[in-house]
């Protein structure tokens, strides 16, 4: 173990040839936690092929220092490939905190990593900070997010974390950020045979504004129904906004397709404001739109325990209600 | 076709609203709510009893946890697995992820001859989706986890895993550990017939002795991550009730809504 604090690592994502949001998210809270001294600098980790060009962009958003691996063999996520340029790297330059995305991929490969270096790993962090003992807390939800959890990391380095996208903001880009580009390699790979074949991935077409990014998220539970499905839609173009759900109305065929689902096992949301028509207010739903700007809840059950956690709440049917609200916004466009 | 299905016993997800912690005393507080197999659990049942039901063989269920999951080990039996190995022990208390992952693989060594090893992708209690990987790094296995397909032809595997907006897709031989997600399949339901000869299917409990494992490498002590204090979030709002006939309360949210600046 040297005696020279290490930096604080972002292992970035990518999607087909571009960086994820949440890699330069995870960027601006590992800068943040250098800061409060839980590392001598951030370093970003940028495995692939031909990704050369993106290690820029790390830089921009926060990276002191970017390892870039290009390999042909890195050219699709595979975990055991990765792990072991990751584990090796790590190996060499003992980073005190290593960040991922908590994305399926990142959990996959945080969680090998992890076991392979015997050091621990705290999944979906809701925060991170240094404490004034100088240890890293890390967040966690637990029972869907109805408890939080400290987990510390006091023994074993580097410290792991994962972190869901939308958690945290998005650094501002500072174009006149300088930064050093160290090329590694993926000798350690070399007589490695590995027993899995990552044939293809396929992808559809990511909405064209993502829930993630939408000023506006027009959300619906088991409340609105089949029938009033269509009047979200509406809401969600009126106000450029996009529309999301519940696990019960997605599980139910109501909404488009799993992108729409806020919460534990889908998105998390932080829009301008957030409109909720026939939601109780799971927990499940509550950790991935908590954060939300202003927060309407509509609900015909007065007890319903999403009004506890909306800045304004009202006592109707979701599904006659929003008809109603959806002819209001058209008078007020007209006047 | 030897297949190990790891599960484990959960709180009831439908309840989580009730799980709240005591202020004073900072403990977790869930009384009265009921334990279930945790639900994409069933799914890795369901995969493997088709595998059996497709090549032939044997489907073992391993599952740590205190003593009383026997129960819910079981309702895995009744659903059509062949046997049941409780791995139990107070030492075991505590175990973070890798410490759990210790245990599972050191009685899956000890069972022995597997060909394929299943769980859930993650746990509804702290879904860190981190076991499959773990233990087939511990296993020295090759592992995949959030599978939403999975063919079997002679020995070798085709597979599907859930990625952000599509899938990925891979080939690789037996034996592996693979995690599935629940588009996988529909677990079926327990018939009375299973449930009447889950009686007779023979249950193992084995603890540390069992297992030879060494007291350092598992519970709080083996664990390289520590629980600090729970809290619950905090949310803070104003929780303002909009009252008055539907035109007026439609006519207030516009007013919010333009204040946010999502209406012109």
């Amino acid at each position: 173990m040297p005696e020279r604090l290490g930096a604080v690592w972002v292992i970035a994502e990518l999607t087909g040839n571009r960086l994820t949001e949440v890699s330069l998210e995870l960027l601006g809270k590992a800068r943040a936690l250098a800061a409060q001294g839980g590392g001598s600098h951030t370093s970003a980790v940028l495995m692939g092929n031909d990704t050369g060009s993106l290690a820029e962009e790390l830089i921009v958003h926060g990276a002191d220092r970017v390892f870039l691996i290009e390999d042909p063999r890195l050219a699709l996520y595979q975990n055991d490939l990765h792990a072991f340029v990751l584990a090796d790297l790590i190996k060499k330059h003992h980073p005190e905190i290593v960040l991922f995305a908590a994305s399926y991929c990142g959990s996959e490969l945080s969680a090998t990593v992890a076991a392979r270096l015997g050091t621990g790993l705290a999944a979906h962090c809701t925060d991170l900070r240094i404490d004034d003992r100088g240890e890293l807390v890390q967040v966690v939800p637990a029972f869907g997010g109805t408890v939080l959890g400290d987990i510390f990391c006091r023994e074993t380095r580097p410290r792991m974390a994962s972190v869901k996208p939308g958690i945290f903001p998005k650094p501002e880009r500072e174009a006149t950020r300088t930064g050093e580009v160290i090329k590694e390699t993926a000798a350690v790979l070399e007589g490695y045979k590995s027993p899995l074949k990552a044939v293809r991935i396929v992808r559809r077409q990511p909405p064209e504004l993502p829930l993630e990014k939408a000023p506006a998220v027009v959300a619906g539970g088991w409340g609105v129904g089949a029938e009033g499905w269509h009047f979200l839609e509406k809401l969600a173009g009126e106000l450029g906004g996009a529309v999301g759900c519940t696990r019960p109305a997605l599980d139910e065929g109501w909404a488009q397709s799993e992108d729409a689902l806020i919460g534990t096992s889908g998105k998390t949301v932080r829009p301008r404001i957030y409109l909720g028509f026939g939601i109780s207010g799971s927990a499940h739903h509550i950790v991935g739109m908590k954060d939300s700007g202003v927060v309407i809840n509509i609900n015909q059950d007065p007890d319903a325990p999403v009004f506890r956690i909306s800045d304004y709440g009202a006592v109707a049917d979701a599904k006659e209600f929003l008809p109603v609200l959806l002819e209001k916004i058209r008078e007020h466009k007209e006047e | 076709m030897k297949i190990a299905v790891c599960i484990k016993p959960v709180p009831d997800p439908n309840h989580y609203n009730k799980i709240t912690v005591n202020p004073e005393t900072k403990l977790l507080e869930r009384k009265g709510i009921p334990m279930v197999i945790n639900p994409v659990d069933k799914n890795a049942i369901e995969a493997a009893l088709q595998l059996k039901e497709q090549a032939g063989g044997k489907v073992v269920l391993v599952s740590m946890a205190p003593p009383d999951a026997r129960e819910k080990l079981t309702e895995g039996l009744a659903m059509g697995a062949d046997e049941a190995f409780l791995l139990s022990d107070r030492a075991f208390a505590g175990s973070d992820t890798l410490a759990t992952a210790r245990v599972l693989a050191a009685g899956l060594k000890k069972i022995g001859g597997f060909d394929l090893i299943l769980a859930g992708a993650e746990s509804a209690d702290s879904g860190t989706s981190h076991i499959p990987s773990q233990l087939g790094e511990l296993m020295g296995l090759p592992h995949l986890n959030h599978l939403i397909e999975l063919n079997l032809e002679a020995a070798s595997l085709k597979m599907k895993t859930k990625i952000e907006y599509g899938y990925a897709e891979y080939e690789g031989n037996l034996p592996m550990v693979l995690g599935v997600a629940k588009e996988i399949n529909k677990p079926r339901y327990t018939t009375l017939m299973g449930v009447v000869a889950a009686r007779n299917k023979p249950f193992t409990i084995w603890g540390l002795d069992e297992l030879e494992l060494d007291p350092a490498s598992t519970g709080l002590a083996g664990s390289p991550t520590q629980p600090g204090e729970l809290h619950l979030p905090r949310h803070g709002r104003k929780a303002e009730l909009l009252e008055g006939e539907p035109g007026d309360i439609a006519g207030k949210i516009v007013a919010i809504l333009r204040a946010a600046g999502v209406l012109v």
